[in-house]
């Protein structure tokens, strides 16, 4: 049941992002993108980590894709425009080839890695409780990750005022 | 239950997939969207691993990421916004001038 609930997640995850790098359209891909993290979430919650999967359904899936899908129909770009004759080598053809080169490298480094490498060091049979426990989660944000936590408020901070002050008009 | 080792190449796979998006196309926004795809493959392998040892760090530092995702969701269209409002384009080719 777990697999089959894993396999079918992982699925829909996997598929969502390759349609979401292969759509023209930007508008298609943030339904794409939102379609692989509700398959995220399940798999947040096949790992007994509830907080996680309703985080991520609010804040991604709700908060993060409500903006970008914002800037699309502000800025209205529905197709992609094909490349520009003679830009530079390396950003026509031959440069979309060696992106995707380097990309499959990447996914068969990892997997052969994954492949090798043996996990047995983890400890078998962690009870659900002790990481699906939303007061542990806080207490450890709160305690142990306090200037984490600040820090993160900062930063928070600073990306609104930059958000604000980048996205202004210059003249009134 | 199902082993670690099979979120962690679901995980690299993402991860991959959204480095492919970075690479291969020429729309900023999407651009955007790929990062996105590589933060959350990297959450998946924190919360995935934080489940085998037993621990809820996993859990927090997922917390943190997505924070700073949308901190950089937020300055990166912004930026976009900016950018479009010069050029008249999502095309990262059309921006190669460091000054205009």
């Amino acid at each position: 049941m777990d697999v089959l609930a894993f396999y079918a997640f992982a699925a829909i995850a996997v598929i969502a992002s390759l349609l979401v790098i292969g759509q023209g359209n930007p508008m298609h891909s943030v339904m794409l993108l939102i379609v692989s993290f509700g398959a995220l979430a399940g798999l947040y919650v096949l790992l007994d980590a509830p907080f996680t999967a309703v985080t991520q359904i609010i804040v991604y899936a709700g908060a993060i894709m409500v903006l970008f899908l914002f800037v699309v129909m502000l800025l209205n770009v529905p197709r992609e425009e094909p490349a520009p004759p003679g830009v530079s080598t390396l950003l026509g053809p031959t440069g979309m080839r060696i992106g995707a080169v380097l990309s499959l490298l990447l996914a068969g480094e990892m997997l052969w890695a994954l492949g090798r490498i043996g996990i047995g060091w983890f400890s078998q049979g962690v009870t659900a409780a002790s990481v699906s426990s939303v007061a542990l989660i806080g207490s450890g944000i709160f305690t142990r990750h306090a200037f984490a936590f600040e820090a993160t408020s900062v930063l928070i901070l600073v990306a609104m005022l930059g958000a604000v002050v980048l996205a202004r008009r210059e003249h009134f | 239950m199902v082993p670690l080792n099979y979120y962690l190449v679901l995980s690299g796979l993402l991860f991959a997939i959204g480095t492919a998006g970075v690479f291969l196309r020429r729309n900023l926004i999407t651009v955007l969207l790929s990062i996105e795809i590589m933060l959350n493959a990297v959450n998946l392998t924190f919360v995935a691993v934080g489940r085998y040892r037993g621990s809820v760090d996993g859990q927090i530092i997922t917390f943190f990421v997505m924070t700073v995702a949308a901190a950089e969701a937020a300055v990166g269209l912004a930026l976009i916004i900016a950018l479009f409002r010069h050029r008249e384009t999502l095309n990262p080719d059309a921006f190669t001038a460091l000054k205009w």
